[in-house]
């Protein structure tokens, strides 16, 4: 199954100088296990690449049904020097919400997961 | 884990956020002040580059240096301050902290109630005149990302601050002032220091600090923990043009709910506040401050009723023996150019104009660091994510531009109009005229030893 996160969790995004951090919260308290199993952290790495130059750190918030992320040099140099319209990362929470995740198809029913067999075909080649 | 709110007899205090950052809603402090009880307003006023800005006015006039707005947030909450007690809390001070509290007494005075307003004032965090000793004395000031010594910006810098915690702020609380000013504390101690000093917080309570200031870190952004900015079921919040900011009705326990006065907008619920809490987090077991180290790992939360979410479970363990310290320094120069392309072919137009852009600025020997190209309709804030553009019926091209040399970034200013008449098609938007070239004042966040920042604290009879 195909689940993508806007469908499962929010988020909200910030900025600490050149990085970004975006926390992602399950929209229900049993969708969390799920969302801390296959959102790991080389699942973002590869979300983000060639939009950061940095790494990419990983926390977990069991507590809060929530997952912290931090996105290493993802603001142009961040605060004022940064060029960028999105100079304070403010938006980077819903780039993260248009990551597709894989999920076992038993694994998502279990727990009514809403996914499709098939998003429409991804492609980046426009921009590359 | 379920517990009842508050027993009857339950001794509470309610902190109020009447604004989450300079040029916040004007109209907020007084709607906390007048909508119902509360005991203490919070107003945050600092950024990271704030300092630097004032700083900069400071040049320019001794008697400035501080957020102006301030004066008139006090001068719309004063019947309350004189008459009901509501004690005000904020960061305003800046870089003149005794200028802004001159300010605020002299709008007591012109409307007759100096005798019930006491001023407390903290400084101390501002250690530019000390730089150089400091420096010569063993603290390098290193850049807390790159490692780099403070030495190589040394002489452009403009401010630099240590975050002071809550003790000064106590300290005037306890010495009798009802509005304190301070210059840069930290956001989160202008709410957990009337907490402390209300419920008698000893300086090693850890886990009653830790919760003081969590409750800071949700109403410190104001309105972005009650409905706004608030992604979850977005479409449903109520009635924002009317939205409540938070207030903190705290527990001498460290428990705390979040709630809003009634017949206000917005939504205070589990979701709300959670997307507050991971707003600008970091590593969660360890969100450091001055007094404490706070474990966002611990936190609960609890919707109690409509609009009330009750907070509790909250631990914190012995902050480091640093203090942050945020240095401003000049680093060159940077402006941004737009135009907007129409339908048919918009993105193709705007694509094609920054190449001319491109093209000119290098056979004019433009000296840039960075230039950087964004089309807004297509891909600015979400890069190659955004996946392709479809058929849009505009896009704006926006090109920003970077660098030492102030006359390049003068002449970049130059190219963007002509475009106008001497580019692609369909080209609108310009109305605003030639950009701007503005210096930047870059951020340089630092530690120093705790021993050395030394914090006073005057309340002005």
């Amino acid at each position: 199954m195909k689940v993508r996160l806007l469908d499962i969790a929010h988020a909200r995004s910030g900025d600490k100088g050149d990085t970004a951090n975006v926390g992602v919260i399950a929209l229900k308290p049993e969708w969390y296990p799920a969302l801390a199993k296959h959102l790991t952290l080389d699942r973002v790495r590869q979300h983000f690449r060639g939009v950061i130059t940095g790494d990419v750190e990983r926390y977990e918030l069991p507590n809060l049904n929530a997952l912290n992320f931090l996105l290493h040099g993802a603001l142009d140099g961040g605060g004022t020097l940064s060029l960028k319209t999105d100079a304070q990362g403010k938006v980077y929470s819903t780039a993260l919400l248009r990551l597709v995740l894989d999920v076992p198809d038993d694994e998502a029913s279990a727990v009514r997961l809403p996914g499709k067999k098939q998003w429409p075909a991804y492609t980046r080649s426009h921009h590359e | 884990m379920t517990t009842p709110t508050a027993s009857p007899g339950d001794r509470v205090v309610r902190v109020a956020s009447g604004q989450g950052f300079w040029g916040d809603w004007l109209e907020a402090p007084r709607r906390q002040v007048e909508g119902g009880q509360v005991d203490y307003l919070m107003l945050d006023y600092l950024a990271e580059v704030t300092m630097s800005i004032l700083q900069k006015q400071k040049e320019r006039d001794p008697n400035m240096g501080y957020a102006r707005d301030f004066v008139g947030a006090v001068e719309s909450v004063l019947p309350g301050v004189a008459e009901r007690g509501v004690r005000v809390i904020a960061n305003a001070g800046g870089v003149n902290p005794p200028a802004c509290a001159a300010a605020v007494r002299e709008v007591a005075r012109k409307h007759g109630v100096s005798d019930r307003v006491r001023i407390g004032v903290v400084t101390g965090d501002d250690l530019l005149p000390r730089l150089d000793e400091l420096m010569a004395g063993g603290h390098p000031l290193a850049h807390m990302e790159t490692g780099e010594p403070l030495s190589t910006v040394r002489d452009r810098v403009l401010s630099a601050n240590a975050y002071i915690g809550s003790v000064p702020i106590v300290q005037a609380l306890a010495n009798g002032a009802n509005i304190v000013v301070t210059g840069r504390s930290t956001d989160t101690a202008l709410t957990m220091a009337p907490l402390r000093h209300e419920f008698g917080w000893g300086a090693t309570d850890w886990n009653r600090l830790a919760a003081g200031i969590i409750a800071g870190h949700i109403i410190e952004c104001g309105a972005q923990c009650s409905g706004g900015n608030c992604l979850y079921e977005w479409q449903t919040i109520p009635d924002l043009a009317n939205v409540g900011y938070p207030i903190v009705e705290g527990h001498a326990d460290g428990s705390f709910v979040i709630y809003k006065h009634p017949k206000t907008g917005g939504r205070i619920s589990v979701p709300s506040v959670s997307e507050q809490l991971v707003y600008e987090m970091g590593d969660p077991h360890s969100y450091i401050t001055p007094d404490v180290v706070a474990d966002f790992t611990s936190i609960r939360l609890e919707q109690v009723g409509e609009n009330r979410v009750r907070v509790f479970g909250i631990t914190g363990r012995p902050p480091t023996d640093k203090l942050k310290v945020s240095i401003a320094y000049r680093a060159g120069f940077k402006a941004v150019g737009t135009l907007v392309y129409a339908w048919p072919d918009a993105y193709a137009k705007a694509q094609v104009a920054d190449r001319v852009l491109r093209e000119r600025m290098k056979n004019l020997g433009l000296e840039l660091d960075t230039v950087l190209t964004e089309f807004v309709g297509v891909s600015a804030t979400h890069g190659p994510l955004a996946g392709p553009p479809g058929d849009p019926p505009e896009v704006q091209l926006r090109v920003g531009v970077r660098g030492t040399n102030k006359a390049s970034v003068e002449r970049f200013t130059r190219e963007i109009a002509p475009l106008v008449l001497n580019g692609p098609p369909s080209v609108t938007g310009f109305a605003g005229g030639r950009p701007k070239v503005e210096e930047i004042v870059a951020y340089w966040p630092a530690l120093i030893d705790k021993t050395v920042v030394r914090t006073n604290v005057e309340v002005l009879a």
